[in-house]
């Protein structure tokens, strides 16, 4: 044994090899070009975008004109009419508000219900509300067309709101996972059968156990689907409707300056709105932790 | 030559995990080799036996880790020497540092400061799949694609063993573990029990020179754990595999180990077999960990000390002074009724709660004579008395008076 | 003892009386959640149910509303069989270059990573919101990119000298790169809880046992995600098969994808050599993603024997 240890002993040790912070070098050397790449194309677009925004294309001169235009709502400077701008951002955020409201009330109550009663109802209704998902937009347009053709000319009108009964069809799928994965991260029956045996009723219940418990996937349900209905041109535009997107096209045509900056001001929101729910979500559930 | 086989054995000891070439590299190892010119064949046979069956020795020397960012050592000149075919548990709380060693010892984690050798060989630069050492995590470790029988033959797949050989070795490892009508079942299907003697037979099933084992029984069912545990033990007994063993159950590092180490701060404060170490603490820490311990005020003089008007003898090691805490485990103390005393030692108590377990009754009493208070503060002395049922006075209640001794069993001052 | 008999007597009479109420409770209760569903079936049958069956009636009708398969004789002229084979190159391309790096993105962002990092976060969050770009705002980003005007085109012209084609965009490639933009977030959004799964410890066990990187890579990692990979794959290729605004703002006149062909057929719906055009295309691409999705479905099932 002495031996041994003498022999093998070095008068001053140096430091063992660091094998494992070796790897971790190479795996963060390889992390960081695969994100700098991904995040390269990701973001040179949207840079460009800005820069389009900022210097005249043809004359090249550099000006805020174009959001000048979009905060003042004045486009005259640059010879545009921005009224089918605010046509199409004014349906479009009608759009969300309708779209969403009809799916919270179409989609959460029934879920609950089936969730807690019936594994088989809430199988056919997975596989209905992710149908949407199968059926492209540019399919449903070719058949909703008879159908808008007939509630514009004998029940309706022909107002742009009518397009959220297509809409919410259209954020269907995401609505339903986003409900779906509150739903079983927190034990529903359990909850309803305790407030029930509190004497709690039925209204009540929902509105004050289950919704609550509930709130931060309706919330991303609901964001989801303002991205969604924002980022809307397919059915509008063959259904001959005026939303943001189809009035970002039209403005494209007469001024690309302008419907680029509001592109990137849908896109800004867009992030805030989800960035936000993030933030939320982190929040409520760190207090939730804290308690 | 008849008085040869302890030199021999030990010579044994030294070159058992290796394999031949290192032998011969080895300046140590070819010095053992001119002595075993003299040895028998007998025990030579009995070294290629030790090397064939796995035990390799491993001595941690002077280990330091430092996490990345971390401001304190997670290993502290960490030292640990394991004789062949030991099975030794390292435990202690959380944060102590123990699965730190293991991992170190694995290969999973670098070191920053000494060295490791395995069967003598110095393993510290080796990269984790060069070390052939096998090792069973927590849960989760299983390929969840593969089924148990592809689980335990991997080990074997890349080391590039043929397909029917490594079929025919991984079913006799199931076996082993008593799993071998569950070959074909994949992770999910599988209870957390079955898992782990999956994951048992995937390590053994590479014959590697150490088997580590971390904390695998802690995130199952009571009832299962004492079951593996016990298994574990038979079948670490049976290959004769040097096992490195890591928990904070104390129950289960005193029911397997040859011996425990117990850690503390990145170091190994006591190791010792389980009796000793129970019996025998080295520091307060240690006794305060294992089992339970009574904190007496008492006076010493590093070889005896005198506890409630007791004379008892000290484990070595122990402090002096007149005003030493010393830590009696509640089967050394005894107790009778106030009123039927007749000796002159012993203090008063009242008896607080009484704890039936069976062939033993627990006690505990709170002192009543003031002198005794707990040091540094003035809540009065608790302390816990264990005595055979037999010898528990008829008719003890709660509130009840007696008088607590400490029997004149070694104990530790500090 | 008389007690405890005396009360369980009437106990067991009140629980017979109580099962057979509650076979009626029970009886009931079903059918109020069947009644609490029709809602939802009653709006989804209005707004996907009718325009389906509307669409695959349109595809087998005549102009006065007879049986027909004549339709689909539209489906093998030369223009539509093009537009049916970029359609779906452009999906396969971007898909797969959508699948590989969104595929390393995700691995880029959760191995060795704390899994709430900020980082990790807002690239979720932003992946999230451009999975949803595809569209009229994604068009004017790329002519705004490397459009005539385009930033990218004038820094080129102006490093390099040379002209990019203005012709690019709508080219073959230039609609491939065009929908990695949304296909790569849409990777990284589907399969980063794939991702998430692969545990630390699979790696250790692979490495304790003997194997090297390339073992854990063949034979452990890329196996198990294997199975995700190809269903987000083909999620991806559904995706892109189905998108139509980005392609509908970047050419208006030419009808070189299949979406792009219905919206032309709807235009003219009057022509009477157009009837039943567009429902016949748009059967077709039910059916493709139709095929895709089966084939999604398959590969999960697969896996599920230990998934």
């Amino acid at each position: 044994m002495a031996v041994n240890n003498a022999d093998n002993t070095a008068p001053t040790a140096p430091m063992p090899p660091q094998l494992r912070a070796a790897r971790a070098r190479r795996q963060s050397i390889i992390k960081f070009v695969i994100l700098l790449f991904t995040l390269g194309f990701l973001l040179v677009p949207l840079i460009a975008m800005l820069v389009f925004t900022l210097r005249h294309p043809l004359s090249g001169r550099w000006s805020l004109a174009p959001w000048v235009a979009i905060f003042t709502g004045n486009g005259e400077t640059l010879g545009a009419d921005l009224t089918v701008l605010w046509q199409g951002l004014g349906s479009s955020l009608a759009l969300c508000v309708v779209t969403v409201a009809i799916m919270l009330l179409l989609m959460v109550p029934t879920m609950v219900i089936v969730h807690i009663r019936s594994r088989a109802l809430e199988r056919a209704i997975e596989w209905v509300a992710t149908l949407p998902l199968t059926i492209p937009a540019i399919v449903l347009v070719v058949g909703l067309g008879p159908i808008y053709r007939w509630l514009s000319a004998d029940v309706l009108n022909t107002n742009p709101i009518w397009l959220c009964f297509a809409y919410v069809v259209l954020v269907m799928p995401f609505a339903f996972r986003a409900i779906a994965v509150g739903l079983n991260s927190i034990d529903v029956k359990t909850l309803v059968e305790a407030s029930r045996s509190l004497g709690a009723s039925w209204p009540k219940v929902f509105f004050k156990v289950i919704i609550p418990n509930l709130w931060q996937s309706i919330l991303s349900a609901s964001f989801i689907s303002i991205a969604v209905v924002l980022g809307e041109y397919t059915v509008a535009s063959l259904l001959g409707r005026m939303n943001l997107q189809v009035a970002l096209y039209q403005l494209g045509q007469s001024n690309s300056q302008i419907s680029t900056a509001m592109s990137l001001l849908a896109l800004l929101f867009g992030v805030v709105l989800l960035v936000a729910l993030d933030l939320i979500s982190g929040a409520m559930r760190k207090r939730k932790e804290g308690k | 030559m008849l008085n040869q086989p302890t030199t021999s054995q030990s010579a044994t000891r030294h070159a058992l995990s290796q394999d031949e070439d290192a032998f011969k590299n080895d300046p140590a190892a070819s010095l053992a080799g001119v002595r075993g010119k003299d040895v028998t064949r007998a025990a030579k046979a009995l070294l290629k036996d030790s090397a064939k069956r796995g035990g390799g020795s491993i001595q941690m020397q002077d280990v330091v880790k430092i996490y990345p960012g971390a401001a304190k050592r997670a290993l502290d000149d960490f030292n640990l020497d394991i004789k062949p075919g030991e099975m030794v548990v390292l435990l202690g709380g959380s944060g102590c540092g123990k699965s730190t060693a293991l991992r170190s010892l694995a290969g999973l984690e670098d070191i920053q400061g000494g060295r490791i050798l395995v069967g003598g060989q110095d393993v510290t630069g080796t990269p984790v799949n060069k070390r052939e050492m096998a090792m069973v995590f927590q849960s989760y470790s299983l390929f969840p694609h593969m089924t148990a029988l592809e689980n335990v033959a991997f080990g074997l797949e890349v080391r590039g063993m043929g397909k029917a050989e490594r079929r025919k070795t991984a079913m006799e490892q199931l076996e082993l573990v008593g799993l071998a009508d569950q070959a074909g079942k994949y992770t999910q299907q599988m209870s957390g029990g079955q898992q782990q003697r999956v994951a048992l037979a995937r390590a053994l099933a590479i014959k590697p020179r150490v088997l580590l084992l971390d904390e695998p029984l802690s995130a199952l069912d009571a009832k299962v754990r004492v079951q593996l545990r016990d298994q574990i033990r038979s079948i670490q007994l049976t290959t004769g595999t040097t096992t490195v063993f890591v928990t904070h159950d104390q129950e289960e590092a005193l029911a397997v180990a040859d011996r425990i180490g117990v850690m503390n701060k990145g170091r190994i404060e006591q190791i010792a077999a389980p009796r000793d170490l129970y019996q025998r603490p080295a520091t307060e820490y240690v006794a305060t960990f294992i089992g339970l311990t009574n904190r007496m005020p008492g006076a010493s003089n590093g070889e005896e000390a005198v506890v409630f008007g007791q004379r008892l003898p000290l484990i070595t090691g122990s402090a002096q002074g007149d005003a030493v805490t010393v830590l009696i485990r509640p089967e050394n103390l005894t107790l009778i009724r106030a009123d039927a005393n007749d000796s002159h030692v012993g203090e008063h108590a009242r008896v607080a709660a009484i704890h039936f377990l069976g062939a033993l009754v627990r006690v505990d009493t709170v002192i009543t004579s003031g002198e005794y208070q707990h040091r540094g503060n003035s809540k009065p002395l608790e302390v816990t008395v264990q005595l055979p049922a037999g010898e528990l006075p008829d008719g003890l209640a709660i509130g009840d008076d007696v008088i607590v001794t400490p029997r004149p069993v070694a104990a530790l001052a500090c | 003892m008389t007690a405890a008999i005396v009360s369980s007597a009437p106990a067991t009479g009140k629980g017979a009386a109580r099962s057979a109420t509650s076979a009626l409770a029970k009886h009931r209760q079903e059918l109020s959640t069947v009644a609490v569903t029709i809602p939802f079936f009653a709006y989804t049958a209005c707004f996907l149910l009718a325009p389906t069956i509307i669409v695959i009636i349109g595809a087998f009708q005549t102009r006065d509303g007879g049986f027909t398969l004549a339709n689909f004789a539209k489906l093998a002229e030369p223009n539509t069989i093009s537009a049916f084979v970029t359609s779906i190159l452009v999906s396969i391309a971007s898909s797969v270059i959508g699948a590989i790096v969104g595929g390393l993105a995700s691995y880029a962002l959760v191995i060795g990573t704390k899994p709430n990092g900020l980082l990790r976060r807002m690239v979720s969050a932003i992946s999230s919101v451009l999975a949803q770009f595809g569209g009229v705002m994604l068009a004017f980003a790329f002519i705004a990119t490397i459009g005539i005007n385009g930033i990218g085109t004038m820094l080129i012209k102006a490093v390099t000298g040379l002209t990019v084609n203005p012709n690019w965009l709508s080219s073959l490639p230039g609609l491939i790169t065009i929908y990695c933009y949304f296909q790569i977030p849409l990777m990284i959004i589907i399969f980063l809880p794939a991702v998430d799964s692969i545990r630390p410890q699979w790696r250790e066990a692979c490495e304790s046992l003997g194997g090297n990187t390339w073992d854990y890579w063949t034979r452990v990692a890329l196996p198990i995600l294997a199975p995700r990979f190809i269903s987000a794959f083909l999620l991806l290729f559904a995706s892109a098969f189905s998108a139509y605004a980005t392609a509908a703002a970047l050419f208006s006149q030419r009808s070189i994808l299949v979406p792009l062909m219905i919206q032309g057929a709807m235009r003219n719906e009057m022509d009477p050599s157009q009837q039943g055009f567009a429902q016949v295309l748009a059967f077709a691409m039910i059916i493709v993603v139709a095929i895709v999705m089966m084939l999604s479905h398959a590969v999960e099932k697969r896996a599920g024997r230990w998934q």
